[in-house]
């Protein structure tokens, strides 16, 4: 589970898979749609690990 | 005082709200005091009883992480360069992984034995004088221009507002001053409530309306582009592929690094419990997304056809320039307050040091609980008063190139700092090495190039370019490593939770 704490790591470091203008969202170009997106989907992946540590009765 | 260019209709909104959170500073002395209330204690004062739930820790990190300095360097950077200046958005999201994985462990090594600092942790751990005194050090030196730094984010408002001379700052400062001193912790994680929802609102109206009137975000990032095609360089909406490495490096560097600092950890410290750390590493990246729309500032500031002397007056003519003088000023008493709640938490987490990691080992070691609060509040108004100093007589360029190289020294604490929560092997010995080869190869390395973030080397004709910090943590781990190969392994276990 906790290994699923590096994927915005990956998703973020490795710059030259983002550094582009197209496909473009709501007037944003991809390389900031894509960073800003990462923001609730790393929420979510902290969020699976929390409750999972909940339910494993983390201290 | 020349008073013609002054800007009243947003000078009276903005001395209502700091006048509201004088008040609040004052009063907060009294709050969620609680039946555990130890009375005259550093607990109290440096940590606000040890006793903030998610959403205090919440309002507190969260005010104090994103300070008042962010909201207007950052675009001031997107401003200048575009892409490059957005490595703050990887940088404060990556932050929370780390926090998630380090922090609840670093809670309850603090909470179990009553620490109160960083320093505090480092030396329960290993009991050793000198390694505990370089992490103080460290972070007392690192926090002082981070403080200036915030100091200079109230000045801008303040020119803004179209005040001159230096007794506004003078005077917002006596005041921040003498409340943190009589309210401690609780006095910023109070009027970080009113801060925090002022800026959201700032900012989101700013992300709305602005765009709305310059023709939607298209046009923004057009405009900008436009800007960047003229301006040539190392500019534009994409990085260039030699940015990359700096991009990514930095934007890591300085994740590893933020909750290093004595304020940013002053928030870890005061929380309740480990799941207060644990819920507001899933929610304070809500403030990641606000970093980001007021990032965009920059951008806007090309479509609006913004002019500026320097790029630091970016966000503040923005608003002067697209928005009525009321809500100009409800934006630039978010962004003052913004300034002190960080330089509150920051004189409070040095002030902790000072009187834990100094004081009581080398001046007086018997000393009270009241009196550790007594020293800590009295350091407090003298770092505050450096500060000061700092910023009305030194240039400012010398508080900016000093918190460059604080950021590189900070980071050089994490291996000292968070390695003994998860494996034993380490000696406090071999991590003293490499927290000085660390900080004099940085710091060396940082002069070498001028004071720049990120160093360059050619490897095989190639170029590559790294974020300082991280170079000097590699250098100050692997230094570390082959140490403790030297003078043996440590003979403590790892810290058992």
């Amino acid at each position: 589970m906790r290994l699923l704490l590096l994927l915005p790591f990956i998703g973020l470091l490795w710059v030259p898979f983002y550094n582009a203008e197209l496909p473009t969202l709501f007037g944003f170009p991809f390389f900031y749609w894509y960073q800003f997106a990462w923001v609730p989907l790393t929420s979510l992946i902290i969020w699976l690990v929390y409750r999972d540590g909940v339910k494993k009765g983390v201290q | 005082m020349d008073t013609s260019n002054i800007h009243w209709s947003a000078l009276w909104v903005f001395l209502f709200f700091f006048a509201l959170v004088t008040v609040m500073g004052f009063l907060a002395s009294k709050w969620m005091a609680g039946p555990s209330n130890k009375g005259a204690h550093l607990d109290e004062w440096g940590l606000g009883g040890r006793n903030f739930g998610t959403w205090i820790t919440w309002f507190l990190v969260g005010g104090d992480f994103y300070t008042a300095y962010t909201v207007i360097a950052v675009p001031a950077l997107v401003y200048a360069v575009g892409a490059y200046g957005f490595f703050a958005l990887p940088y404060t999201i990556l932050v929370y992984p780390i926090v998630f994985v380090i922090m609840p462990k670093l809670w309850h090594a603090a909470h179990k034995a009553g620490h109160v600092t960083a320093a505090d942790v480092v030396w329960g751990r290993y009991r050793s004088r000198p390694l505990e005194f370089a992490v103080a050090l460290t972070g007392v030196v690192a926090t002082m221009p981070y403080i200036a730094l915030q100091l200079i984010g109230m000045e801008v408002v303040i020119k803004a507002l179209g005040l001159t001379g230096e007794l506004p700052l003078l005077a917002a400062f006596v005041i921040l001053a003498l409340y943190t001193y009589s309210a401690g912790l609780r006095a910023p994680a109070l009027i970080a409530f009113v801060k925090d929802v002022m800026i959201y609102i700032v900012v989101l109206v700013a992300v709305i309306v602005v765009p709305a009137k310059l023709g939607g975000y298209g046009a923004v990032f057009s405009s900008a582009r436009d800007a960047f095609a003229v301006k040539g360089g190392a500019t534009g909406l994409t990085l260039k592929p030699t940015q990359f490495l700096p991009f990514a490096t930095l934007a890591l560097g300085s994740a590893l690094a933020a909750f290093m600092y004595p304020h940013t950890l002053t928030g870890i410290f005061a929380a309740k419990d480990a799941n207060t750390i644990r819920k507001n590493a899933v929610f304070l990246p809500a403030y990641t997304v606000l970093l980001g729309l007021i990032a965009l500032l920059g951008y806007m500031a090309y479509a609006a056809g913004v002019k500026v002397q320097t790029n630091n007056d970016v966000v503040p003519a923005l608003f002067n320039g697209l928005f009525p003088g009321w809500f100009a000023g409800f934006a630039f008493a978010a962004i003052a307050i913004g300034a002190l709640v960080p330089a509150a938490v920051m004189s409070i987490g040095a002030s902790n040091l000072f009187t834990r990691n100094f004081w009581k080992p080398y001046v007086n070691p018997g000393i009270s609980h009241e009196g550790e609060a007594k020293v800590a509040k009295v350091v407090s108004l003298v770092v505050k008063f450096g500060a000061l100093v700092f910023i009305l007589f030194l240039p400012t360029k010398f508080a900016l190139d000093l918190q460059l190289l604080g950021g590189v020294w900070i980071l050089q604490t994490f291996p000292a700092l968070v390695f003994g929560l998860f494996v034993g092997w380490f000696g406090a010995r071999a991590l003293l090495c490499g927290w000085a080869v660390g900080i004099v190869g940085g710091s060396w390395l940082a002069f070498a190039d001028g004071i720049k973030p990120v160093h360059s080397f050619i490897v095989g004709g190639e170029t590559y370019t790294l974020y300082t910090g991280l170079i000097a943590l590699g250098l100050n781990v692997a230094v570390a490593v082959i140490a403790n190969l030297i003078f043996g392994k440590s003979s403590q276990p790892a810290l058992k939770h």
